[in-house]
């Protein structure tokens, strides 16, 4: 009975708070300003995505996954490849170079060097800047500079600028939440600093690098505007790195644009936001991992 | 003798993992370098061709008549990018206050991973649900013929509330619990104590995440140039067509040649000027916030 009533006092029924909010109309005024906008911010997401879905799962066609690109099936297997062939061209660029400028970062740059402080404001910078200014720069520099003409190995290599400072600093965190006594314990054992940075640290940093690795897969799918002047819009499998290619985005883009296919792009779509919200599941499940330990 | 031997090699193979790992943290140096180095050469020139006042204060582009005015494109980017401001930023920091204030546990579970997911669908399925829905519905509602500045603003602000809404409940999380205490103590209610005691604490990070916000919407390119009608002429109205510096970009790169794509690169040159004094304000911003 009595520790009902300890526990009373710290409720506040429905009944109280409509009484204080007729004596504050402010706060009644404040309290539905903030709910509707959260409201609208769920709705605009919720309209978007069922929108798109309603419109485009009766248009997904099996001809639609045809293993070659015509201008009547609009198939987006080739497609897909090319997303995958230009992730993973990518990340095999960025995911070392970030990595290892965050090991530099932090194990290995001393307090106070002036370097690193101009590597985090160019990092800085880089994640600023729009994809169309490195669509442009990958333009200028791999494809006429260097002569490589539209071509997968440009895209790669444009988008791997692009995602560069999102691996960097998600690994410079992750590094960073690693304990120090992992270090030290390390060091009391006798490894060297090399085998401390890749048996002890890495490894517990795993997970964070893992998140951040991921978001930029989400970048790269995403990515239309750094595409278009450097890997090109063909149509059809790259069949080397040399060759152009059009990711799934730029497919999209493409039929979105023509206005020709509007049932063939609601489809491509839903294929989108489907990768798109797996990638997302897949972060959130690290992340609630990461958390937990 | 032979232990002596193995230290050498390790030692060797550390000074080079260390020069290695050196390297990797220059790359970033490097690509900024890169990119100046050749948006600037190869747009400057052009600047000073066609001469920088013509350039940006010129209201007329018209490339076949080797007529290269940006200034339709500059306030084109501005107009678009204030009114994605005026819509996303007030939705965008009230849902970040629900988020840290307001939300019940359970139904934040929901809504926090729904606000990443709206950071990661791609800008052309914006662009494309732009084309299908809000282009219709501005011209059914607004009249017109739908590709607008208006339509370009209302996508921008969907597109930046992830980026707000994230920066800005960071902030309000950061500012501590004695602040909305004591404000309770003295008898303010939840509300009060939220928006007078908290949000003022946290100005200076909420006001970080709305120049991302503007960092996002200026630098926006596939999803406005599927909505915004890319005339490049001096914006007349709210429900005429309008053409962005991004946009401007995309559309004639494709075929232009010889002083016209250099014009264009001399538009991405001004954009990234841009850009950069915004990166500067923000930086500053999280400095001042740090000290």
């Amino acid at each position: 009975m009595k520790k009902n009533e300890m526990q009373n006092i710290n409720c506040v029924t429905f009944r109280q708070r409509l009484r204080s909010y007729r004596k504050h109309p402010l706060s009644l005024f404040l309290f539905a300003a903030v709910s509707v906008s959260a409201v609208i911010t769920v709705a605009v997401l919720f309209f978007l995505i069922i929108y798109i879905l309603i419109k485009g799962i009766p248009s997904i066609s099996p001809s639609l996954f045809a293993w070659h690109y015509t201008t009547e099936n609009v198939s987006l297997t080739p497609a897909i490849i090319n997303t995958i062939m230009m992730t993973l061209l990518s990340l095999l660029v960025a995911a070392p170079l970030g990595i290892f400028a965050a090991v530099y970062l932090v194990e290995y740059a001393k307090r106070g060097n002036k370097l690193v402080g101009l590597v985090r404001i160019t990092a800085e910078t880089l994640s600023g800047i729009p994809s169309i200014v490195y669509g442009l720069f990958g333009f200028l520099f791999f494809v006429i500079a260097l002569k490589w003409g539209y071509s997968m190995l440009a895209g790669g290599l444009t988008l791997a600028i692009m995602i560069l400072p999102l691996i960097m600093r998600t690994t410079e965190e992750a590094l960073r939440s690693v304990p120090d006594t992992y270090r030290e314990g390390s060091f009391g054992l006798g490894a060297g600093k090399l085998r401390t940075v890749f048996r002890i640290v890495l490894p517990s940093a795993v997970p964070g690098i893992l998140a951040g690795i991921i978001l930029s897969v989400g970048r790269v799918v995403g990515e239309t505007a750094a595409l278009m002047f450097t890997a090109g819009t063909v149509a059809e499998v790259a069949p080397n790195l040399m060759a152009s290619g059009r990711t799934l985005s730029v497919h999209m883009y493409t039929l979105a644009s023509e206005g020709l296919h509007i049932e063939e792009s609601y489809a491509t779509a839903v294929i989108l936001l489907i990768i798109v919200v797996g990638i997302n599941a897949v972060s959130g499940a690290i992340a609630k991992r990461i958390a937990k330990v | 003798m032979k232990a002596k031997k193995q230290r050498k090699r390790i030692n060797w193979k550390e000074t080079l993992m260390g020069v290695v790992f050196l390297l990797a943290a220059t790359t970033s140096i490097l690509a900024v370098l890169l990119i100046c180095l050749f948006l600037f050469a190869n747009g400057l020139p052009a600047i000073g061709e066609i001469g920088p006042l013509k350039f940006l204060l010129g209201t007329q582009w018209r490339p076949s008549n080797d007529i290269y005015g940006i200034l339709p494109m500059i306030v084109g980017s501005l107009y678009v990018t204030a009114g994605a401001i005026i819509l996303g930023v007030p939705i965008g920091i009230l849902t970040a206050v629900f988020l840290a204030k307001f939300c019940p546990r359970r139904i934040y579970k929901v809504l926090k991973p729904a606000v990443d997911l709206l950071a990661g669908i791609p800008s052309v399925v914006y662009g494309f649900f732009g084309i299908v829905v809000l282009v219709p519905f501005v011209r059914e509602t607004f009249g017109g013929d739908g590709n607008s500045i208006l339509t370009a603003s209302i996508l921008l602000g969907m597109m930046i509330l992830p980026t707000i809404i994230g920066v800005s409940e960071s902030a309000i999380r950061a500012v501590p619990d004695s602040y909305y205490e004591g404000a309770l103590a003295l008898g303010a209610t939840h509300e009060r104590s939220v928006f007078f005691a908290v949000l003022p604490a946290a100005k200076s990070g909420i006001f970080a995440g709305v120049i991302l916000g503007v960092g996002r919407a200026i630098g926006e390119t596939m999803a406005v140039m599927m909505v915004a009608g890319n005339q490049p002429r001096m914006p007349t109205g709210l429900l005429k067509g309008v053409r962005t510096l991004t946009t401007n970009i995309v559309m004639e790169m494709g075929y232009a040649a010889d002083l016209h794509r250099e014009a264009l690169i001399a538009t991405a040159v001004v954009l990234f000027v841009f850009i950069l004094i915004i990166n500067l304000a923000f930086s500053l911003l999280n400095r001042k916030k740090k000290a």
